[in-house]
């Protein structure tokens, strides 16, 4: 049995616009939209700027992320929307902002998840969880 | 032309259906229209008389467009304008102020504003809508992560970071939950009228997502909830004492909680300035809050927003004051969607038939023993994505 037939968790739905943000994780690189225009950190991808002064219509170039970043905001969850996450309970959910200023929802791993702490340094870390996704994670930066 | 909704309309019926755990065989369209025959009973008035319409279709069955003709069709209800309310926990909030504006600018006379929500056995919101596409949404960016049942994730991490913050754990969060409770074992329309609980109660039960508590988040129910908005002078010579709308108003902050900004912010702080501007009113003149209770942590930082405390204060606050029906600061007097019930959206509108109640001093067993002249209701939708302000009053508030 192939790891795609044995995954039994929600896989991305990649859209025209978000495509590229998968294309480069199963690279296991993290990237985010800029804008050419007035410099916002755009997440999620998305093909128009939401820059308060912006309309820029197609200016959002794909930039590397560092990968690092830290804990903004997490919790402990225990029931799981969707059956599959069970096994896992309890696992953190976290919002991560990156380095560079763009935040986005992911799970903070190989930590107990009580020790998880707001502010806490952390690097993503890819879970290739089938041969076409893999997800960016988050784990505690040491040292 | 006046600048200003200010009393220009009232709430003039209202009907509302126990919230239970399910309502097998029942559609939300007939949870929603029986609400709705129950307000239009109770403003005096008869179908015929209602030209105005707004609904929330996102609940109900069929969804996709077309909804009030549907519903105008399925209650022989024929209105000359109507649409929708896509405000979330938001609209039983908005939905009056949408119809008040109707009302004002002569678009409609008689509007008929309402939510229904119906439940599977199996305790799941019902929705027609399926998969939900994620090409510009968030969804794609969330799914494979495993978020929680419900909002409940979205509200812990908020409720997680406050703590952080300002050092406010569930032993004073539970105090709202303790308060609203005992209003709901004096109204026997609450959910839970029959169940006492206290503060360890609260802190000793189960965590669903750290750190909020099960006795800190709202049970899904089924149920439908409506009301009549109409000209103020129109509203004087109708069977029951108006509810007059004096001010209102809907703050948006994001969709999710990723986007940038301090999530613990609710964005009610913007609705409810501009709500009290327009009433000529502040926090201190209010009598009774009706305060939209989709968890404790929602309460403390609407608390904030709406100017009843400082900033990281409210945890305090709540512990100074008895929010009780009887007491110096009643909150949510039905027993709010915490104790009363939330049937989904309908929930947000069932804060604002209770704001009626109180003032037309019909409430009962639960009915604040001291003034009930004004009135500060609030609505929320998404994880602090949506929040919306009123204040209704009595003549007396005019």
């Amino acid at each position: 049995m192939s790891a795609s037939q044995e995954y039994r968790k929600p896989l991305p739905t990649p859209s025209a616009v978000s495509q590229p943000f998968w294309d480069a994780a199963k690279e296991h690189r993290l990237i985010y939209q800029r804008c050419t225009r007035c410099g916002t950190r755009v997440f999620y991808p998305r093909d128009i700027c939401p820059g308060p002064e912006c309309f820029g219509v197609g200016t959002l170039e794909w930039v590397e992320s560092s990968g690092k970043g830290w804990v903004y905001a997490h919790t402990i969850s225990y029931q799981p929307a969707h059956a599959a996450f069970k096994d896992d309970v309890p696992y953190v959910l976290a919002v991560i902002e990156m380095d560079e200023g763009w935040r986005m929802n992911s799970n903070v791993i190989n930590i107990d998840p009580h020790d998880v702490t707001i502010g806490m340094r952390v690097e993503v870390v890819w879970d290739d969880v089938t041969p076409e996704f893999s997800l960016p994670k988050f784990q505690p930066i040491k040292g | 032309m006046p600048d200003t909704l200010r009393g220009a309309a009232a709430i003039v019926g209202i009907g509302e259906l126990k919230p239970e755990r399910t309502r097998p065989g029942r559609s939300a369209m007939s949870l929603l229209a029986e609400a709705a025959y129950q307000a239009i009973q109770d403003a005096g008035l008869s179908k015929s008389d209602i030209d105005g319409m707004i609904m929330e279709p996102q609940l109900a069955e069929g969804s996709g467009g077309g909804f009030n003709p549907r519903m105008a069709e399925y209650m022989g209800i024929y209105p000359t304008f109507a649409t929708g309310c896509d405000a979330q926990g938001a609209a039983g909030v908005v939905m009056a102020l949408q119809a008040a504006a109707y009302v004002q600018a002569g678009l409609a006379t008689f509007v008929l504003c309402g939510m229904g929500a119906a439940v599977d056995t199996g305790g799941r919101m019902r929705q027609s809508s399926g998969p939900v596409r994620t090409e510009t949404s968030s969804t794609e960016f969330q799914a494979p992560f495993g978020p929680t049942v419900a909002a409940n994730g979205w509200y812990a991490m908020i409720a997680k970071r406050y703590e952080a913050l300002y050092g406010t754990t569930v032993e004073k969060r539970a105090k709202i939950a303790v308060d609203i409770r005992t209003n709901a074992n004096h109204n026997p329309m609450a959910i839970f009228h029959d169940t006492p609980i206290t503060v360890e109660d609260v802190v000793n039960s189960r965590i669903v997502a750290d750190p909020l508590h099960l006795l800190e988040c709202v049970m899904p129910c089924a149920g439908g909830c409506a009301y009549i908005v109409t000209r103020a002078d129109i509203a004087q010579g109708l069977r029951h004492k108006p509810a007059y709308i004096l001010g209102g108003a809907l703050g948006i902050s994001r969709a999710n909680l990723t986007h940038v900004g301090e999530i613990t912010i609710s964005p009610v702080g913007k609705a409810a300035k501009k709500a009290f501007r327009m009433a000529g009113y502040t926090p201190n003149d209010v009598n009774v809050m009706e305060i939209y209770d989709s968890f404790t942590i929602t309460v403390l930082c609407e608390l904030e927003e709406s100017g009843f405390c400082k900033k990281g204060e409210a945890g305090d606050w709540v512990q100074e004051h008895d929010l009780t029906f009887k007491g110096d600061r009643p909150l949510n007097t039905h027993g709010g969607q915490l104790s009363y019930g939330q049937a989904s959206t309908a929930g947000g509108c069932a804060q604002v038939t209770e704001s009626v109640r109180q003032i037309r001093r019909h409430a009962g067993e639960h009915q604040v023993p001291g003034p009930t002249d004004l009135v500060y209701v609030t609505g929320s939708g998404g994880p602090f994505s949506q929040q919306s302000a009123m204040l209704l009053g009595s003549e007396a508030a005019l």
